[in-house]
Order: structure tokens, then C-alpha cells, then sequence
């Protein structure tokens, strides 16, 4: 399946040599070696110290009334017990608000907050000794869900609007309008490599952190202001994390805290490894919402008037909550034409860890709502909800979306749709699946078939920028450096290709280093699915300044024109002929003292975004990609099995199909996890019961299903000056087993037409067969 | 007594003779031996990062399998090869399951592709040909990755272990097997003193005299559980005995009664006795744990600790099955139902041992169904475990066994709906109503994590009315999303 597509995306693209090509990972023969250094691999220097996080386990919300620790300090082991008032600088580890206290000492705000951390001669020692701990709180009565804070109307953020004609009026007079709420659970995003971070103190007060992080400046900034240290006495390296998915954005700031604090204090190099059910316990997800939503529409389920509220608990501090939950808004439309609309955000404070970032950002939150209303809408017409999906396509002349950017590209997703509609045989397998339900009782089959138009750029403008720092050696080798981090996405490969093809070398000759903050400064995290976009023509940039010194160079030196210079093959042509290889350029070069080395800088052009006003363009542009899901349920229990998937995805021009395809069905099987099987759980008290994979399911290999056809959508290319015409393709491919969801609705919904399933997300077993009885019942959702 | 463990590693005997008792094998690659290829993800054997390879003669033959060795203690490796992923690659390059990963896009952080390589070196060390999709899936079930979706890491499978047997391991299997030959022998190993050891007994009566000695001391037989209080629990575990070395403690035979099972077996081993009682043991079981909590967990040691939510148990105790307990002042045998007092309470006196567990084969008339509800569907516990025993005769229930797991404390036959079957005709759907409104009265089962009481009542009951539709229409596979059983002679006689 995918091999052909390889193939042919080879044959494509030779003629751009290191770009384009199915290149590996560039760590892939570490990775299946066990090669590959992660934090927790790194040679620990004689005298490491390690770190354990100490919270109190007796409530959600409280005052603190006791703290002893006298037999924690008095364990094996122990070096130094550390609380609050031993922070030398400022005691926050928020990306922002500062509202994130790195350890806590009067309140706790959710089960699991810090108050201490213990400092021990082993990692064993030092996790036996936090649990010796004698902490008092006087608990109070706990915000949990959505629904607590609803009802409590506790806000972490102010609430925000989206609004376009008179959506009230309108659904008044509509012909048809239908009426949906319904929960939509979190998710945790089980990066396999849990937090760590390693310290190392230097003189004068410097250190020197390894962090597992997507954001190493602000994992910088924030070790420098707990520290009480300016920002140039602190460095920050990451090689690769092991995973990350939106949880190493700001969530990995404590824990290099907490290891720079411990090896401030000590003066040894400290480690801080969290156990995974602490991290599961302590680290933020993806938000939960609860969604009401009306609709207004015509018969043929065209749309007249859209009201969507979107209430999502954001925890007990903002953390990245604002972009979250403006991004879900930002998605609410999906592929589709609202004229008049109002969707409106409330961000809830809850006494939960603080939700955070997670592949999507919001928009999968958003689009599930749009795709939500599209399956009710064709429930209650009796219309195919492909066909009702269709009639509200973005088109010309119906292309504003509701915060005010056109949709430039909505050819392409109809288009795309077409395709995937076409080479799924969906129409013929909606009447295989009638039919099989028309035979069987107790099992149940649905399809369905969304589309996926998602916002690429960060919407906070100042962090759609980029650098990079390129070197040239004078054996022709070639040094990379940049901002952008490696979490497994294939970034520093994608970046290596590119510089490799920039400057007309192999790509063997192109060294990928870790990203590091003396290195490249000021980075934005490695997040928006920009980070090829903005990281790669960085590289691009700074290989360019190289490449035309280097070109001044000749054309004087060989009195030739500058055009007809050209790098290819580790070779310098002139006018088509190869003359000298790089490396004799490199060296002429040094000795003509030629400066061969340059940062390059990016900024993404055309974007700009009034919040205030919701006007503007906070997306460069948007990524497209359509699936179609074929699902099985069991009636009797609630079980439920993907049968078949397809899809087709637009990457624009594609880097590397390879990793493409990696990242599509990758996230694909991702996002079906957060909405089938895994399923966050608070008990009463407000503790997370699901912290560890015993209790909380991602997919196995089993979950996938047999028949799983994946293709990149023929583009022309990014209509965008992206690099190399490419599109982003990090987070897209998450919100595709929407499919899956609608699918399994669509199976329940043959049980009783013209009624919706009560059916929230994730769909467990328990979900479906609740939805299930219900419609049996007539229930209405 | 020897006084050391001893195992293969790299092809040179290794001598331990100093390790605390608890000190995982993971913690051993890791912090002794510094080879860090082998990674922890989750500490509780639930993700199969940490998945190394364990060598050992099962039947004289040398085999490979799979072990997470986060929660597999050092010394159960006495007598073993120990291979991890950074022995795989040799002067000649990759292994082949190593190469096929790195050809086709197997990894992408790359944090589970170590725990992923040895898995797959098992599946190729177990050459199988004509491998499936699905046989790789359930293989590698133990193994999480997030990253790639598993696509590609199935395709490296299908690659590198169809074509037979053509690696380093395989080349010199007959010297590791006289070297493991070489290893084995009778005696007890102890490491430690007697406030602190790790003992494996080799003898029978030296586990019963030790543990009468020791009371206090944790029996440890696969430490899937185990393993568990120390790497997430913390708890303080000085003495330990482990019976696996324990001479016919984990032997496995057949006779005219049924099945009997040392309590040290393996759920691999036990799998392939008890699938012949009827396919859904089958079934259920390649669903318990993963392939790597197979290979150490043991059907004894989920049934000695007690566990509310295991998945054996209802299906021995549907099936009638009887365990034998013993220590120094004798042995006795009871029903395993009987075992099972209360919530972390069991029916076993202090230094006495789980030996061995009898299963006794389907009797002419009887229909066993059993069936696993869990979120999801591989490597989960169960909601609801539910196994029936039907005996049908003339398509009318005239007795039946019905035991569920995840709906009290303990695993429970449901007494009433046992009494109200009977008499009911398969094929009148209406005659079933006594048996389910009878079901819904026989539990109060709890919400948690797992489920609503509210849903493990209601699928309780449709598991019932799923077994008899299954029991009163011939085409059966029709009724499952999944897990479908294999047709057995005798089904379709029941009407």
C-alpha cells in the first residue's frame, strides 16, 4: 500500500535530491540498536544525586495545615529535603500567567500538588522517602468536572466569542433545527520517555539542564527565575524526547525545575525522573469539554444559524488554556459554512491538574463538535451525512470563516473528498452496511466519512519565528543547528534534508545536533505543527547566506556569472559542468577568508490576528485531509471493532513521504485512542485513578484495524511560500478517526431512525451500549 | 545449597552472589550494567519497553521469551540466557527484525522500539511461517507505541519472521543449549542471610520447610504481581522464595479426569492444556496480560494473591476446577470457589502452598462459553469476566455453572440465576427471562475505573443471553465484534 505510494513519490521528487525522498528517521538504526541516548541514558557523573516530587494524597483543594517531614530527611539516603522556602528565586513554573507554583506550602489547588522534593543518593531512595511524608490538609469541597465548575461558574480565562449575524433570530425561523449536548473526555498523552530532567551546576551560579522538552527556552526562563539567575547562566539541551505530543510544551518546566533547584542546592549534578504514575498524576492533558450546540438548517441540512458552546476544564491554572480554547473555537467550522453563528468559549477552573497542550491544541475539541452536528443533522433529514457534510462545504462566495479569514483552498477539500469518496467505495459499502444490518441483530455496522481542515500557525504571532545556525566545516562537513526539537516526528531529518539539498551536499554530510539554547536563542516550541515550516526555512535561510557568499566567491575568483554557479552532488558546477567538490570549495573558501558559518532567521509573512476585535488572519494557511471509518459494534455489550480505514491526506509537496505517512497514521490511531478507548477517571475525592496503563488503554496493535489505506493527496503544492511548498502535517491527522466516532454513531443510529444516539466521547464499551439502550428506549439525545 | 545465581549472558557465565532480593532485572541492565538500550516506560509491566529476552530449555529445547523486565526479579533469571537489544546487532549488522524495523519506518521517538525489537526476536526465534497480522498483533500486544500506530511495526514483523531461522542465535543455539544444559542443576540457590534473601528451592520439601521457617517471606512465582509492590508500591520485601525452580511445581499433564496444572506454570504453558478444554479458554486467555505476562505470570500465583479481577478464575470455577494446597503439616484439596473467602481474603493458612490446580474436561451435554469485557480489547482488565457451564439436554438447560469476575470482590458463581436456568428452553427466548432478572439479583457489583455497576450488571446479563444465542443458533460467529471461538464438534448438536 504505502510502499507503491513511496515509490512513486521517489520517481516525483529525485530531481530535488535530499528532499522529497522516503529518507529514515535520521536516528532509526540507534533506535532499533538501543543506541539512541535519551536523558535517562546519559552517563551519570560520579556523585549524581536524584530528585522525587512529595504531594500530599489526602485531597483535591485545601488549606495546609501540617508539613512534617522530619522522617523523610531522616531515610536512607536522603541529602536534602526541599520546600518552598528554599526556592532561591521566584516560585513559578507557569508558561505565562503566573499561576504555576513550582511547590506549594499554605494551598493545595488539585490532588498531587507539589509542596516538596526530596534529593537522595539513588531514585529508589529517594521515591521510598517521599512517601514518609506527614501532611495535613483541611480539604474543601472540590470543583472535578465541567459540570461542578459549570455550575460554580469558576473561570480560569475570561469567556470569548466568536459572533456573525443573528444566529438567535435565524434559528428561530429556521425550517428544521436540532438540539445536541454531550461530553467529550480528555486525554492523556502517554509519551512513552516520562518527564526527566538532568541538572548540572557549573561555576558562578551557571547551569547546564537536559530536559525532555518541547520548548527549551522556556524551560531556560523558567529555571533561571526560579533560580533567581539571568537567562545566560542557564543552558538548555535537548537531542530527542521520547514522545511528547503537547506534553513536554510547558509541562516539562517543573521537573527541570525541580533538578536545577536540587542541583543548585547540593552542588551535584541532579536528576529528576518521574515515576509514571506521578506523571500521569501530575502532568496536565488534553482539556475535557462539554458541548451544547443548536443548529438551524433547510431540508437538504444546509445550515442557517449555528449556536455552539464550548465548556472545557482547564484545571487550576491557565497554562496554555487561552490558545487551547481559541483554537477549539478556531475549529468549531471544520470544512464548513456557517452564515450566521455564535460560538462561545468558557475556560473552567477546576481543582484538577492544569490541562495543557495535546497534538490538535483545542481544534480536535472544536472540529468534533462541527462533525457533531453534521451526523445530528442527517439523522434527523434521513439524508446521508456525507451528503448533508457536502452541502456545507466551504465554496466560493460562502468561504468566510467565522472569525474572518477565507478559506482560499476549499477547491482542494472538495476535491479530496471526492477522491477518497471514489477509492473507498463508500456509496456502495453505505448500502453493503444497510444491508448487513438488515440481517443481523445483536451486531451492528456504521461508516462515515469527515473531512479535516486545520489551522496551521501558532496564533499567538510573536512565536511564528524561527532560527537556525549552519556551519561549514573545510571538509566539506556541515553542522545544523536550529530551534525546532525532535520528538520523533522526524524534524531533524526533515531540516537535514533540506539543508542538505540547500547547500548541494550529501546528506551524510550533514551533522543534526541537539537543539540547545546557546546555540540558537529566543526558539518558540516545537508545537503548532510548525515546526518544519518554521525550523526548515530557518536552516534554509542560513544555508542560503552561506551558499551565496560562497557563490560570490567563485563568480569572482573564476570571473564566471553567479547563475550559472550551482551546488549539486557534493560538487561545484559551473555552467553545467562539474568542476571541485565542496569540501576543496570549503577549504578554498577558509583560505580566501570567506565567513563559513550563519544563523538564518524566519518569520511566517501574512499573518495577523486581533483577538479583540476577532478580525484578521491567524492561519498562514490549512491543511487538509478526509477519512472514511467502517466500524462493528455488539449491541449486547457495548464492543466495538474498526473494521476498515481510509485516507487520504494533503501534505502539500510532500518533505519526506515516509514520515508523512508515519505522522498520518500515526496520529490517526492516536486520536482514535482519545475517542474510543481511553478514558480519564476522577474519583469523588478528585484523584485520577486511571495513572497508569493498567487502567488507562492507548491502542495496541490490535486496535488498528486489518484493512488500513493510507495515501497523500496529489497536491500542486502549498499555494503558500512554505518550504518547498510543503504542508505541516503534525497535528492534521489526529482529528481523521472523527470518522471513527461518527461511524460507531452511525451504527447506533441504525437502530432506531430519526433519533440521536446519546453518545459521548470516549466510546467505551460502557458509552456505546448506554447509547444503545437508550435509543432502543427512544431516548432523545 | 549453592550460594550464587547464575546465568548466560553475551555467551559467558555471570556469577551473582551479592543483590538485594527485590532488584529487578531492568535495574540490573540499567544501574549495573549500564546498558541503558532497554527502557522503562511504565515500571509495571504494561508496556513492554523493558521487554528482554530469556532463553531456557523448555522440553530440552532451547527457546526465546519474552519478559518485561521491570517487574522480573534478578534472580529468576538463574539458569537462563539473558539477551537484551543491544546483543542483537553483531559484526554483520542488524538482526533481521532489527533491519526490517529500520527498512520499513518502524520508529519514531524510538523509546519502545527496544522493548519492540526483543519482542519481535522472540517472534522470530518462535518461526513461525504463514504469520498473520493478527498473530503478530497478539504477539506484540505487551508493546505499546503512541507514535507510529503500529502499521509499519507490523509490516518489519511479517518481514523478518516468516522466512525461517538465520541468525547469530540460531547459529550457536546448540552450544547455548549445552551451556544452559550446563547450568541446570538440583540444588536450592540462597543469596542473602536470613533477614534478607532471595532463595529459589530446587527441592519441593525445602520450600515447604523454608517457608514454615520463614512465614514472613513473600512467595514469588512469576512477579507479575509482585514485582509490582516493589516497583510501584515501594514495600519493603527482605525474603523472598521463588518456585520456579521448584522440581514438578510447574508440571503440567492430562489423564481421564482433566487437567491438572502445577501452580508454577506459566499462563503460556497452562494455555496450550487448558485450550483444549474448549476453544473460548483459548480466547480468553491470548487476551490475559500480554505475551510477556504470559511467559512469567502463572495461573497459580493470579490465584494464591487473591486478585478480585482476574480472568482465570471464573472460567476454572465454571468449569468446576479443584486446588491442592500443601505444607509441612500435610496437603488438602478444595473447590476454588471455595477458596475465594472475601475481598483480600482467602482460604489459605500461613507457610501452606498452592501446588497444583485440577480441571476437569466438558462432560457429554456441557457447553462452556466464556467471555472478556474490557475497554479494550488486548493486554486490559477486565469489566465483567463471565463463564458458563451449560448442560443441555434436549435444547433444555438442566444444570448449569456460572461464575463472573469484576462483578463482587471476589471472583463468585451466580447462584440464582444458576437455579432459575434450569428448564429453560434454548430456543424460547422468553423461557431465559427467569435466569436474567435472577442474574441482576445475584450481584451488586461496584463502579470504577473500569466500569459502572450499573453496566457490569447490564452486560452481566447480556453475556448470559449471548451465550444462550450463541448456544441456540448454529452460526455463533455471527455474535462477536471479536474474539471469535472456533467451531467445536458438539455445538451444533445442542438443539
Amino acid at each position: 500500500m504505502s510502499t507503491d505510494l513511496l515509490e512513486t513519490r521517489v520517481a516525483e521528487n529525485n530531481q530535488l535530491q535530499a528532499v522529497g525522498q522516503p529518507h529514515k528517521h535520521d536516528s532509526a538504526r540507534k533506535h532499533v540498536s538501543g543506541k539512541a541516548t535519551y536523558i535517562d541514558d546519559m552517563i551519570e557523573p560520579v556523585g549524581t544525586l536524584h530528585v522525587a516530587p512529595g504531594y500530599s494524597t489526602a485531597a483535591a483543594c485545601g488549606r495546609i495545615t501540617k508539613i512534617d517531614l522530619a522522617a523523610v530527611r531522616a531515610a536512607p539516603g536522603v541529602v536534602a529535603v526541599l520546600e518552598a522556602g528554599d526556592i532561591p528565586g521566584v516560585n513559578d513554573c507557569s508558561p505565562a500567567m503566573g499561576d504555576d507554583p513550582v511547590l506549594v506550602s499554605e494551598r493545595i489547588a488539585f490532588h498531587g500538588q507539589l509542596i516538596f522534593l526530596i534529593v537522595a543518593q539513588t531514585r529508589l531512595q529517594a521515591r521510598k522517602a517521599a512517601k514518609l511524608a506527614h501532611i495535613d490538609v483541611q480539604a474543601e469541597a472540590a470543583l472535578i468536572s465541567v459540570a461542578d465548575a459549570l455550575k460554580a461558574d469558576q473561570t480560569v480565562l475570561p469567556d470569548y466569542e466568536f459572533r456573525r449575524g443573528s444566529p438567535e433570530a435565524k434559528l428561530e425561523r429556521a425550517a428544521h433545527t436540532v438540539r445536541s449536548s454531550f461530553a467529550l473526555g480528555g486525554q492523556e498523552h502517554f509519551y512513552l520517555e516520562g518527564q526527566v530532567a538532568f541538572a548540572f551546576p557549573g561555576e558562578d551560579g551557571d547551569m547546564t539542564v537536559h530536559s525532555s522538552t518541547q520548548h527549551p527556552t522556556e524551560v531556560q526562563h523558567t529555571v533561571a527565575k526560579v533560580l533567581g539567575v539571568d537567562e545566560a547562566e542557564v543552558t538548555v539541551e535537548v537531542r530527542r524526547m521520547g514522545g511528547a505530543f503537547g506534553g513536554k510544551e510547558s509541562q516539562a518546566n517543573q521537573w527541570a525545575a525541580l533538578a536545577a533547584l536540587a542541583a543548585h542546592a547540593t552542588g551535584r549534578p541532579c536528576k529528576c525522573r518521574l515515576d509514571r504514575d506521578d506523571d500521569m498524576i501530575l502532568t496536565g492533558k488534553r482539556h475535557d469539554f462539554l458541548v451544547d450546540l443548536d443548529a438551524g438548517y433547510d431540508g437538504t441540512g444546509k445550515i442557517e444559524a449555528v449556536k455552539i458552546n464550548l465548556n472545557s476544564r482547564c484545571g487550576h491554572s491557565a497554562d496554555l488554556s487561552l490558545g487551547i480554547n481559541d483554537r477549539a473555537m478556531f475549529h468549531a467550522d471544520n470544512s464548513y459554512y456557517y452564515t450566521d453563528l455564535t460560538i462561545r468559549s468558557k475556560r473552567l477552573k477546576t481543582n484538577t491538574v492544569s490541562n495543557t497542550a495535546f497534538r490538535g491544541f483545542g481544534g480536535p475539541q472544536g472540529m468534533f463538535a462541527a462533525e457533531r452536528m453534521m451526523d445530528a443533522i442527517a439523522i434527523k433529514l434521513g439524508l446521508d451525512p456525507l451528503d448533508v457534510r457536502k452541502v456545507n462545504f466551504y465554496r466560493e462566495g460562502e468561504n468566510t470563516t467565522p472569525y474572518g479569514q477565507p478559506v482560499e483552498e476549499h477547491e482542494l477539500l472538495a476535491t479530496l473528498v471526492d477522491q477518497l469518496e471514489a477509492s473507498c467505495a463508500y456509496r456502495a459499502r453505505r448500502k453493503a452496511v444497510e444491508a448487513f444490518n438488515a440481517e443481523n441483530k445483536v451486531l451492528k455496522k456504521g461508516i462515515a466519512l469527515t473531512p479535516v481542515k486545520f489551522g496551521i500557525s501558532f496564533t499567538l504571532r510573536h512565536l511564528n519565528q524561527a532560527g537556525a545556525l549552519v556551519h561549514l566545516y573545510r571538509d566539506g562537513s556541515v553542522h545544523l543547528n536550529h530551534g525546532g526539537t525532535e520528538m520523533g516526528q522526524g524534524l531533524y531529518q526533515k531540516v537535514a534534508q533540506i539543508t542538505a539539498t540547500e547547500m548541494g551536499v550529501p546528506l551524510s554530510k550533514v551533522k543534526i545536533t541537539a537543539t540547545n539554547t546557546s546555540k540558537v536563542a529566543n526558539t518558540s516550541p516545537t508545537a503548532a505543527s510548525s515546526g518544519t515550516d518554521l525550523n526548515g526555512m530557518a536552516a534554509a535561510i542560513a544555508c542560503r547566506e552561506i551558499v551565496g557568499r560562497l557563490k560570490a566567491f567563485v563568480a569572482e575568483r573564476f570571473d564566471v556569472s553567479e547563475t550559472d554557479i550551482e551546488f549539486l552532488d557534493d560538487q561545484v558546477f559551473i555552467s553545467g559542468e562539474a568542476k571541485f567538490s565542496i569540501k576543496k570549495l570549503a577549504q578554498l573558501a577558509y583560505e580566501n577568508r570567506i565567513h563559513l558559518s550563519s544563523s538564518g532567521f524566519y518569520k511566517t509573512p501574512k499573518i495577523i490576528w486581533d483577538r479583540d476585535k476577532v478580525e484578521g488572519r491567524p492561519f498562514f494557511y490549512f491543511s487538509y485531509g478526509a477519512s472514511c471509518s467502517e466500524v462493528l459494534i455488539d449491541t449486547l455489550t457495548g464492543e466495538m471493532k474498526v473494521e476498515r480505514v481510509d485516507v487520504l491526506h494533503d501534505v502539500g509537496k510532500s518533505l519526506n513521504p515516509a514520515l508523512d505517512i508515519g505522522q498520518i497514521e500515526g496520529g490517526f490511531v492516536q486520536g482514535m485512542g482519545w475517542l474510543t478507548s481511553e478514558e480519564l477517571w476522577f474519583d469523588d475525592v478528585g484523584r485520577l485513578r486511571t495513572h497508569a496503563p493498567s487502567t488507562y488503554k492507548i491502542p495496541t496493535a490490535s486496535d488498528v484495524p486489518e484493512e488500513f489505506n493510507v495515501s497523500l493527496f496529489e497536491s500542486e503544492g502549498n499555494p503558500e511560500e512554505t518550504i518547498y511548498r510543503s504542508k505541516a502535517v503534525g497535528e492534521p491527522p489526529l482529528m481523521l478517526p472523527i470518522s471513527v466516532f461518527c461511524a460507531i454513531n452511525d451504527a447506533i443510529a441504525s437502530l432506531n431512525k430519526g433519533v440521536l444516539p446519546k453518545l459521548d466521547a470516549p466510546a467505551t464499551p460502557e458509552a456505546i451500549l448506554n447509547a444503545v439502550q437508550a435509543i432502543k428506549r427512544g431516548e432523545v439525545d | 545449597m549453592r550460594k550464587a545465581i547464575r546465568f548466560l549472558r553475551k555467551g559467558k557465565v555471570v556469577e551473582l552472589d551479592q543483590f538485594e532480593p527485590t532488584t529487578t532485572l531492568l535495574d540490573y541492565l540499567r544501574l549495573s550494567e549500564r546498558s541503558t538500550g532497554t527502557k522503562e516506560g511504565c515500571g509495571e509491566g504494561d508496556c513492554g519497553a523493558c521487554t528482554i529476552a530469556i532463553g531456557r530449555l523448555r522440553n530440552g529445547e532451547l527457546v526465546y521469551e519474552p519478559v518485561n523486565s521491570c517487574i522480573l526479579l534478578l534472580g529468576q533469571i538463574d539458569g537462563c540466557e539473558l539477551v537484551s537489544v543491544e546483543d542483537l546487532e553483531g559484526p554483520e549488522g542488524l538482526h533481521p527484525v532489527q533491519q526490517a524495523l529500520f527498512e520499513l519506518h518502524g520508529s519514531q521517538c524510538g523509546f519502545c522500539t527496544p522493548g519492540f525489537v526483543m519482542s519481535l526476536f522472540t517472534l522470530y526465534h518462535a518461526n513461525k511461517p504463514g504469520l498473520s497480522r493478527a498473530d503478530v498483533n497478539e504477539w506484540i500486544a505487551g508493546n505499546l507505541c503512541r507514535c507510529t500506530g503500529y502499521r509499519p511495526i507490523v509490516d518489519a514483523a511479517l518481514e523478518a519472521c516468516c522466512s525461517g531461522l538465520n541468525d547469530a542465535f540460531s547459529a550457536r543455539a546448540e552450544q547455548t543449549r549445552e551451556a544452559l544444559e550446563a547450568l541446570h542443576d538440583e540444588q536450592d540457590v540462597l543469596v542473602g542471610e536470613d533477614a534478607g534473601f532471595f532463595y529459589a528451592p530446587a527441592n519441593f520439601q525445602s520450600l515447604l520447610d523454608t517457608y514454615a521457617e520463614h512465614p514472613d517471606a513473600t512467595l514469588v512465582s512469576g512477579s507479575t504481581d509482585v514485582g509490582l509492590w516493589i516497583t510501584k508500591h515501594l514495600r519493603d520485601l527482605p525474603k523472598i522464595i521463588y518456585l520456579g525452580r521448584v522440581i514438578g511445581l510447574g508440571t503440567c499433564y492430562e489423564d481421564e479426569q482433566g487437567i491438572r496444572l502445577g501452580a508454577s506454570a506459566s499462563y503460556a504453558v497452562a494455555e496450550e492444556f487448558l485450550k483444549t478444554i474448549d476453544p473460548d479458554l483459548d480466547v480468553v486467555m491470548s487476551r490475559i496480560g500480554s505475551k510477556q505476562v504470559r511467559a512469567s505470570g502463572t495461573v497459580g500465583g493470579n490465584i494464591a494473591n487473591g486478585s478480585p479481577i482476574g480472568d482465570m478464575p471464573p472460567m476454572l470455577i465454571a468449569l468446576g476446577a479443584e486446588i491442592e494446597l500443601q505444607s509441612n503439616r500435610g496437603r488438602r484439596n478444595l473447590p476454588l470457589e471455595h477458596f475465594f473467602i472475601d475481598y483480600g481474603k482467602q482460604d489459605i493458612a500461613e507457610n501452606e502452598v498452592l501446588t497444583s490446580i485440577s480441571v476437569p474436561r466438558l462432560k457429554s451435554g456441557e457447553h462452556f462459553r466464556a467471555y472478556k469485557i474490557s475497554k479494550r480489547f488486548d493486554q486490559d482488565i477486565s469489566a465483567v469476566m463471565a463463564a458458563f457451564c451449560l448442560t443441555v439436554k434436549d435444547g433444555v438447560v438442566e444444570h448449569a455453572r456460572m461464575a463472573f469476575g469484576g462483578m463482587a470482590g471476589v471472583p463468585k458463581r451466580a447462584g440464582g440465576a444458576e437455579v432459575a436456568i434450569v428448564g429453560a428452553r434454548l430456543d424460547e427466548p422468553d423461557s431465559w427471562v427467569h435466569a436474567l432478572s435472577a442474574l441482576e439479583r445475584d450481584f451488586s457489583p461496584l463502579t470504577d475505573m473500569r466500569a459502572s455497576g450499573a453496566y457490569r450488571q447490564k452486560v452481566a446479563c447480556s453475556l448470559l443471553e449471548k451465550a444462550l444465542l450463541e448456544l441456540s443458533d448454529q452460526s455463533a460467529a455471527s455474535m462477536r465484534v471479536h474474539g471469535q471461538r472456533a467451531p467445536v464438534f458438539g455445538d451444533a448438536h445442542v438443539n
